[in-house]
């Protein structure tokens, strides 16, 4: 995927992709028109699909919303590459299908308005604008099949629809 | 059989496919079976939601699944009221047994531990970040996203990395005003927001001795503002008193092995610990109050999942006794349970806080994240027993939140400025 970068800083919290006062609904497009609200009130309005979301360390800390990986995906942002993640946003985020990548190398060099493009197979970064490379750790191979499926729920639904879930069942 | 953490002892009792006695090894990935699914009226329906997109007919198990209406209850607006009932037709129409709502409902994290719905050694998820407040009676629980608790709430399992585990070692005994909030922000100063990612906190030493069951539930609740999957206590006898008299079903200690291996230790030496706050806007900007006490605030806000139990209110309430709360602030005390609540009003709590000029709300979770109840103004600063003082978390993007417990939070109430308990006391 190729797209223009919005550059963001350290521990962005999921107070400032979506403010608490918006979780009266689970509307994905509702949820977009107001994601990181708390750092760009511009943000919403102009980002375009395909544009990625670039970060410091500890992207996503805070509070288990799944509605900031969901307002993230529904604005169209098609990556979310930071330094670090906190760890469920990270989850949250391939559950849904957004992708998201760990490249602390590529942070170092951002800037608004860049173009990279970035590929999640071989683990390859580019900063286009830059005409620099980095390389990246692929998504650990049950993460990447879960991506793949379209997320947990796609994952699972088709182990349910093969039998091999539900497993557990309470007792009469 | 190695030694193994505490939640390494949990996880490999817990695993699916693997037999107990297999290693245990930080970093696997593991399909983990739950003993609890927790969600409550912001993240339910988002995983009721997903759950019908699955293609089951029913939970796996009625019992296990915990449904809370707490955020934005009593429903603060059309949208919020509609949320909760997504939860009330679910539960009627899955049988689901622990659906909570108003009246009955209190602040999920508070609630679930007084009905003696977890126990040592279990396994909880829920949807919502603070369910690591549970790991006070040693048990593993980690909060997760909508999906996960969807998936979990349809087939009983989850997919997790098994944590690396970081000993923290609390030694010396506690002075005076400081509470279980003081020693999680002193974690929090020195681990840093991020330091535990991934990572399992446990706490163990000598202090344990001295900090009571609640005091515990505020340090669990507070790991995840060091980035933890969850906070860890050993369920001592501190432990099973509390869940003597909440739960009929067996209850068991459980403590680490004596050589268990750690990714780190940090000693933390709770004599040396001050009364303390977090200044904004990270839980990890912390220092002693009486370095902040020029700080002028315009609310106080005593409750949460944080410290909104009995001994946090009898603690404000000690403090707020016979005086006044400030004339330029709103002090807001949320009993986090209808028991507390109840418990408040026998103990004569709630005459206190009212004679003092302050509120006294039903249980919610109210102003915490800025849903209301307590919602700031643009330029307005409150201290809050709460645990996030990110930009923005209790209102307006100019407003600012400083973390205190509740002897800090009442002192302030009084003085109109962030206070050490001492200051109001002479």
């Amino acid at each position: 995927m190729k797209g223009r970068i919005w550059r963001f800083g350290d521990h962005v919290d999921t107070d400032a992709i979506i403010p608490a006062r918006y979780l009266h609904t689970s509307d994905p497009a509702k949820l977009a028109a107001h994601c990181m609200e708390g750092l760009d009130a511009t943000f919403a309005g102009a980002v375009r699909a395909g544009d990625l979301i670039v970060a410091g360390e500890n992207f996503g800390c805070g509070s288990s919303r799944e509605h900031a990986p969901l307002a993230i995906r529904e604005a169209g942002v098609g990556c979310v590459v930071a330094a670090s993640f906190a760890r469920i946003f990270y989850r949250n985020a391939i559950n849904i299908g957004l992708p998201i990548v760990v490249c602390p190398e590529a942070v170092a060099a951002a800037a608004d308005g860049q173009e990279w493009s970035i590929d999640l197979e071989t683990g390859c970064l580019r900063n286009l604008t830059l005409g620099t490379e980095e390389s990246f750790d692929p998504i650990p191979p049950f993460m990447r099949t879960l991506l793949a499926a379209g997320g947990l729920v796609a994952a699972t639904r088709e182990r349910i629809a093969a039998g091999e879930l539900p497993r557990r069942r309470a007792g009469p | 059989m190695t030694a193994r953490t505490l939640a390494e002892k949990i996880l490999a009792t817990h695993r699916v496919g693997v037999a107990e006695s297999a290693p245990v090894r930080p970093g696997d990935l593991i399909e983990v079976a739950v003993d609890r699914v927790l969600a409550n009226d912001i993240t339910a329906p988002i995983a009721i939601r997903e759950f019908e997109a699955l293609g089951v007919e029913d939970v796996f198990d009625t019992e296990a699944v915990v449904l809370i209406a707490d955020h934005f209850t009593p429903n603060k607006d059309i949208a919020s009221a509609e949320q909760a009932a997504v939860l009330r037709r679910f539960a009627r129409a899955r049988g689901i047994v622990h659906h909570y709502d108003v009246g009955r409902a209190g602040i999920e994290h508070v609630l679930l531990h007084e009905l003696g719905l977890v126990r040592p050694g279990d396994v909880l998820v829920g949807a919502d970040s603070h369910t690591c407040t549970a790991g006070a009676l040693g048990a593993f629980a980690t909060g997760m996203g909508s999906t996960d608790i969807a998936v979990a709430m349809a087939t009983g399992e989850v997919w997790m990395r098994i944590p690396e585990t970081i000993r923290v070692e609390l030694l010396g005994t506690p002075s005076r005003w400081v509470g279980g909030k003081d020693v999680i922000l002193e974690t929090i100063r020195r681990l840093g927001v991020d330091g535990a990612t991934y990572a399992a906190l446990e706490f163990a030493g000598p202090a344990l001795d001295a900090l009571s069951i609640d005091a515990r539930f505020t340090i669990s609740n507070m790991a995840i503002e060091a980035g933890a999957k969850a906070g860890l206590f050993p369920a001592d006898d501190i432990a099973l008193d509390y869940l003597d008299e909440r739960t009929a079903a067996p209850v068991a200690a459980l403590a680490a092995d004596a050589d268990a291996f750690y990714a780190a230790i940090l000693e933390i030496d709770v004599s040396s610990i001050e009364p303390s706050v977090a200044l904004p806007h990270l839980p990890s900007n912390v220092r002693p109050v009486r370095e902040a006490t020029s700080i002028p605030i315009d609310q106080a806000v005593i409750g949460s999942c944080t410290n909104g139990r009995i001994e946090d209110l009898r603690v404000a309430a000690e403090i707020l006794r016979g005086r006044a709360v400030h004339p330029d602030v709103r002090c807001i005390v949320i009993p986090g349970s209808p028991r507390v609540q109840l418990d408040a009003i026998r103990e004569g709590l709630v005459d206190v806080f009212l004679e003092a000029g302050a509120a006294v709300s039903t249980p919610t979770c109210g102003p915490c994240l800025g849903g209301h109840m307590g919602v700031l103004a643009a330029g307005e600063r409150a201290v809050s027993t709460t645990n996030r003082n990110f930009r923005g978390r209790m209102g307006s993007l100019d407003s600012e939140v400083v973390l205190a417990g509740p002897a800090v939070a009442a002192a302030s109430a009084i003085a109109g400025r962030l206070a050490h308990p001492e200051e109001v006391l002479t």
